[in-house]
This record gives structure tokens, C-alpha cells and sequence, in this order.
């Protein structure tokens, strides 16, 4: 999977409750009006900031907090094409991969909002094409990526009926 | 090698020898859906289109937003409704209680056992020995439609506890207190081992709030071993036979950590993340606007009663409003008995629906902008309880029933 969009740069501990507020979730099931919120309360107008296939970048720990899967899914119907930060709370992880939404664990002190970059999700390598530099990350588990490339967990076990490690 | 609790538990479910780092599918003994959460899972079990549903081993539970305060809500519950009533699902309604209190109240949960929920606090019943976590609700999905779910069996760090905690220092304290040590992603991605004389010398109630909490240090599960107490709550709670889990001496940890707490100070988180955990003393006289006794954190009878005993024969401060949701109608009703809600409402107290309340911002009490809230949950990140203007603080039922009556942040050992 080859994915390419500039950086929108946040925090450190940016949790569930910043990427879509819980008075949101409790409302909706359409996923479009959510992605509308997405990260409010941190940026007002991000929604509108959004070019299809953007990356979000972010410090240590981001998605801590709720289980709500409205976090994931909120920053995947933005259009947002993949998660990157130096590290992530786990069940936003999960939840991130279910869903079918790429997130990747690097080093991202380096990148920059704005900055142009193209990701080779199976390698795990992040290159940076404005500042020409390359972050090589763990790769994801090929189970994990197998999942991802079926579109998330539902779609997986639409084509198993079954959860598979190998396949 | 020896095992850690974690790894025996997987390795019973799994029936071979799992170690932390496995990456594994395992069969659940419960499966746990609220009403934030279930609606999409529901959503995504109809897209998978599966042909079976592990109805036996589910609940749901109404109780984020209970009772309804919109129609939108409204609809989702009636989805759950429905959903539980073709699929002869268990449903706990609005009034029931929170889900991480019912759970192990209704006896769903026992020892050894390996739960998910898809709700963040699950990692609550490792005060009673079983594996539980939290999940989302594609978790959920898949859980309900296999029995069975995805792990990345973790690693464990140990937490050895010493010492009795001193007058009016509870439960809530030490776990505020290790949260502010170990930090909001200090146990990422691991299990927590509670150990030590001072877990041995806490009730079951108080145990729980330790457990309820162990997310916020961003662990799996917070578990604990079974004892005489564990027991004896077990011989009144659970519906099925159990085995009970202990670790290997020479199990391999990650870390082992050891507190020695019997000068432990009252402890507040400040605004607005849980790790930003201060003594007592540096925030004495902060004034609130709004006190909050109740969640899965610190609703319990015992907690009730702390306030109640705080509370007695006194008035809420003239400029605080001091609402309180028991965790459960079994809670309720006891503290009813007890005389302990007579005591609360005519201390001035407001009594709401046994659920969630005004924890996470859904309805019940959501403050006005620049508002400063005392709470008893377990997380107050900015906008967490519905207004990202407010400012919440989270500290003991003793705390927070003291500083009720004061009008502004107080030290329970002076009462
Ligand atoms: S009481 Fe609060 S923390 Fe506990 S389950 Fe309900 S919303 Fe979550």
C-alpha cells in the first residue's frame, strides 16, 4: 500500500476526547457528519484543511483515552489517509487497524505540517520528500497488514467468515 | 520458565504454551457492549453478515446516556433493544448501573477468566482475577460473531504496595498517586501485576477503583490475585466455577515497581490529564464550582458511604452543587437501607439515575464555561464531562464530600 499527502502536525497525548468529542458520538451513526469534528476542539477549522490522502502526525501516546472507534473512524472519513506518531495508546491502535485505517509507529520529531510525504506501508518507511529524508519504522505484523489491505476487520471477515492469521 | 498471570491465562485459553509478544487467538468468557459503543457494533456485525452469535456470552448495558436525553440517543438504544432481543442477548437497562460495576456484580465475571469490553474501563475486573480489556466496537463485532478475538499477549510490569494508607487516605489516593509516578503511557501495551500487603489490606470495592484506573497508565489490564476477601466476595457474586490465577515465582517481568504508601498524602489530578496528580496540599482551597461522587471508579457502596459519614448532619457549601449517581440499583437500593442516600440528599446532595451520570458529558450536570468540577471519575481531560471550558479535578469520595461542604478543594485528614 502506497500512500502519499502533506503532514498536519499535533501534540503529544492527544486523546480520543480531542480527535471527536464524546458529545458527538453519542449521536450519530453517520460517519461523514462525524469526520466533520474531527480534532475540533484542538483546531476549529481542521475538517476544512483536509486534502484527500493527508497525513496526520502526532507525538507519544496519541488516541489515549475512550475506546470510542469514532476516533479512528472520524479521522478516516475525513479522508486522512494514515496516522503517524512516535507512538500510540493501544486500543485506538486496534481500533485503527480494524477499521481499516493505517497508523504507523516512527520517529516524527522531524516532520513538519506541511510537509510532503509518501509512505510504503509494507517496508515501513516514511519518506519525507520536502526535507528529502527517509524514517524506517517497524512494519506492521503481515497479519495486521492483511487485514488493512481488506479494507479493516469487517471487510476481512466478510471474505473468511472467520478471523485468519494465515492467509 | 514461570508465567505471569497474564500468560497463564492465555496459555489456559489457548491450550499451548503462550508468552508475552505471541500474537494469538483467543476464545472470550464475556463480551461487554454500552450504549456509546454497541450501536456500532451492531452496525458492523450486520456488515459481516455472519451466521452465529455468541448470545450466551454477551451483555449490554444502557448506561452512558441513561436515561435517553435526545431522540438521536434515543434511537440507538432502541437499536440495542432490539438487537438484544432477537439475538436473546442480556440487556441492563437505564437504571441498572454502570456496566463495570454490573458485570462483576451480576456474576458474569469470575477468576481466570478472559473478557473484553468494548469500553476502555473493562481493565476493572482484574481486581477479581480475570484478564479483561477494553476494546472498540469492531472488537465488539467480532467477538459477538466468533466467540472469539485477536491479542498481542503482553508484557507485565509489577506493582508491589506496602504499608496501610493513613486516615482518610483511599484507594483512589495510591492510584492517583501511581498514575502520577508511572505517567499517562507508562504501561502502554503491558499488564499490570497489584501485589503487596497494602492490595491485601483493601476491600473488594476499593480494589476495583485501583483496577478500574490501570488504563489510565495506559495498560491492558490491571490484575490482582485472589485472597480470603476475593473469596468471600466471589461465594456472594459469581455464577459459575472458577479457577483462580497466580504468578510463577520466577515469572519474567518488564519492570517491577515498589511504593511503600503509609505517608501517602490525599492525592488530585489537575486539569486536564490524569497524570497531573498533585498532594493535597498544593491545591487546598482551589474553589469548585461542581462535586461529582459516583462512575466505575468510585460509585460503589463504600464510597457511598465514605461521603454519607462526611456528610452527615451538614450542608453542601451555599455555591456547590453535589450530585451523586451510585454505581448500581443494588448499590442504590443498600445505601438506601443503610440510610445513607437520606443522609446525602439532605446534606443537599442531587441523586441521578445509577449509570454513568455526568461522567462523560452526555447529560446530568455538564458545567459551564471556566466552571471548576471535583470529581470522582477517572479521567478529566478538557471537555471530558461535555464543556471543553471547564476544568475538572479528580480526587477521593472523602476529597470531594469535604470539599462540598467547604466550597473548595479541602484535605479530608482534617475532618
Ligand atoms: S462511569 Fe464514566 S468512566 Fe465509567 S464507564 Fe461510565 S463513562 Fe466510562
Amino acid at each position: 500500500m502506497l500512500l502519499r499527502g502533506k503532514a498536519h502536525k499535533f501534540g503529544d497525548d492527544i486523546n480520543t476526547d480531542y480527535i471527536i468529542s464524546g458529545k458527538y458520538k453519542f449521536k450519530t451513526l453517520d460517519m461523514n457528519e462525524l469526520a466533520k469534528h474531527v480534532m475540533e476542539d484542538l483546531d476549529p477549522h481542521f475538517y476544512s484543511k483536509i486534502t484527500p490522502g493527508d497525513i496526520l502526525e502526532a507525538g507519544k501516546n496519541f488516541g489515549c483515552g475512550s475506546s470510542r472507534e469514532q476516533a479512528p473512524l472520524a479521522i478516516k472519513f475525513s479522508k486522512i489517509s494514515c496516522v503517524l506518531a512516535s507512538s500510540f495508546a493501544r486500543i485506538f491502535y486496534r481500533n485503527a487497524i480494524n477499521t481499516g485505517l493505517p497508523v504507523i509507529e516512527c520517529d516524527t520529531t522531524g516532520i513538519e505540517s506541511g510537509d510532503e510525504l509518501k509512505i510504503e506501508l509494507e517496508k515501513g518507511v516514511v519518506i519525507n520528500i520536502t526535507k528529502n529524508e527517509t524514517i524506517i519504522a517497524q512494519p506492521l505484523p503481515s497479519f495486521m497488514i492483511k487485514i488493512l489491505n481488506d479494507g479493516g476487520v469487517v471487510k476481512h471477515f466478510q471474505r473468511y467468515s472467520d478471523l485468519k492469521f494465515n492467509v | 520458565m514461570g508465567k505471569t498471570i497474564t500468560e497463564k491465562i492465555f496459555s489456559n485459553h489457548c491450550q499451548r504454551d503462550v508468552k508475552a509478544g505471541d500474537l494469538v487467538i483467543a476464545p472470550l468468557d464475556f463480551i461487554m457492549g454500552q450504549d456509546g459503543t454497541a450501536p456500532l457494533a451492531i452496525k458492523s456485525y450486520s456488515d459481516m453478515k455472519p451466521q452465529y452469535i455468541a448470545s450466551s456470552k454477551i451483555a449490554f448495558v444502557i448506561d452512558h446516556s441513561a436515561p435517553s436525553p435526545n431522540e438521536g440517543v434515543s434511537a440507538l438504544h432502541k437499536l440495542m433493544r432490539d438487537f438484544a432481543k432477537k439475538n436473546k442477548i442480556q440487556l441492563y437497562d437505564i437504571g441498572e448501573g454502570v456496566c463495570h460495576q454490573l458485570l462483576p456484580e451480576k456474576g458474569h465475571v469470575v477468576p481466570g477468566d478472559l473478557v473484553i469490553g468494548a469500553d476502555s474501563h473493562t481493565c476493572t475486573y482484574g481486581a477479581i482475577n480475570a484478564f479483561s480489556t477494553g476494546v472498540g466496537s469492531t472488537d465488539l463485532a467480532v467477538a459477538m460473531a466468533s466467540g472469539k478475538l485477536w491479542f498481542k499477549v503482553p508484557e507485565t510490569i509489577k506493582i508491589e504496595l506496602s504499608g496501610n494508607l493513613p486516615y482518610n487516605v483511599f484507594a483512589k489516593d495510591l492510584i492517583l498517586y501511581l498514575i502520577g509516578k508511572i505517567k499517562a503511557d507508562g504501561a502502554t501495551y503491558n499488564a499490570i501485576e497489584f501485589t503487596g500487603d497494602t492490595i491485601s489490606s483493601l476491600s473488594i470495592d476499593n480494589r476495583f477503583t485501583i483496577s478500574n484506573m490501570a488504563i489510565e497508565m495506559g495498560a491492558k489490564t490491571g490484575l490482582m490475585e485472589v485472597d480470603e476477601k476475593t473469596e468471600k466476595w466471589l461465594a456472594k457474586h459469581a455464577k459459575k466455577p472458577y479457577q483462580s490465577v497466580k504468578p510463577d515465582p520466577d515469572a519474567k517481568y518488564k519492570d517491577i515497581k515498589k511504593y511503600d504508601v503509609s505517608d501517602l498524602s490525599p492525592q488530585v489530578a489537575c486539569p486536564h490529564t490524569v497524570d497531573n496528580v498533585k498532594p493535597v496540599e498544593e491545591v487546598e482551597g482551589t474553589e469548585i464550582n461542581q462535586c461529582f461522587i459516583g462512575t466505575c471508579t468510585n460509585g460503589r457502596l463504600t464510597d457511598l458511604r465514605v461521603a454519607a459519614n462526611i456528610l452527615a448532619g451538614k450542608k453542601v457549601h451555599p455555591e456547590v452543587r453535589l450530585i451523586i449517581a451510585p454505581a448500581s440499583r443494588q448499590i442504590y437500593l443498600k445505601a438506601m437501607e443503610e440510610g445513607i442516600i437520606q443522609t446525602l440528599v439532605k446534606a443537599g446532595a442531587s441523586i441521578v439515575t445509577p449509570g454513568c451520570g455526568p461522567c462523560v458529558g452526555t447529560h446530568n450536570g455538564i458545567p459551564a464555561d471556566g466552571e471548576k468540577v471535583l470529581s470522582t471519575a477517572n479521567r478529566n481531560f478538557k471537555g471530558r464531562m461535555g464543556n471543553n471550558k471547564a476544568f475538572i479535578y479528580l480526587a477521593s469520595p472523602a476529597t470531594v464530600a469535604f470539599s462540598a461542604l467547604k466550597g473548595a478543594i479541602a484535605d479530608p485528614r482534617k475532618i
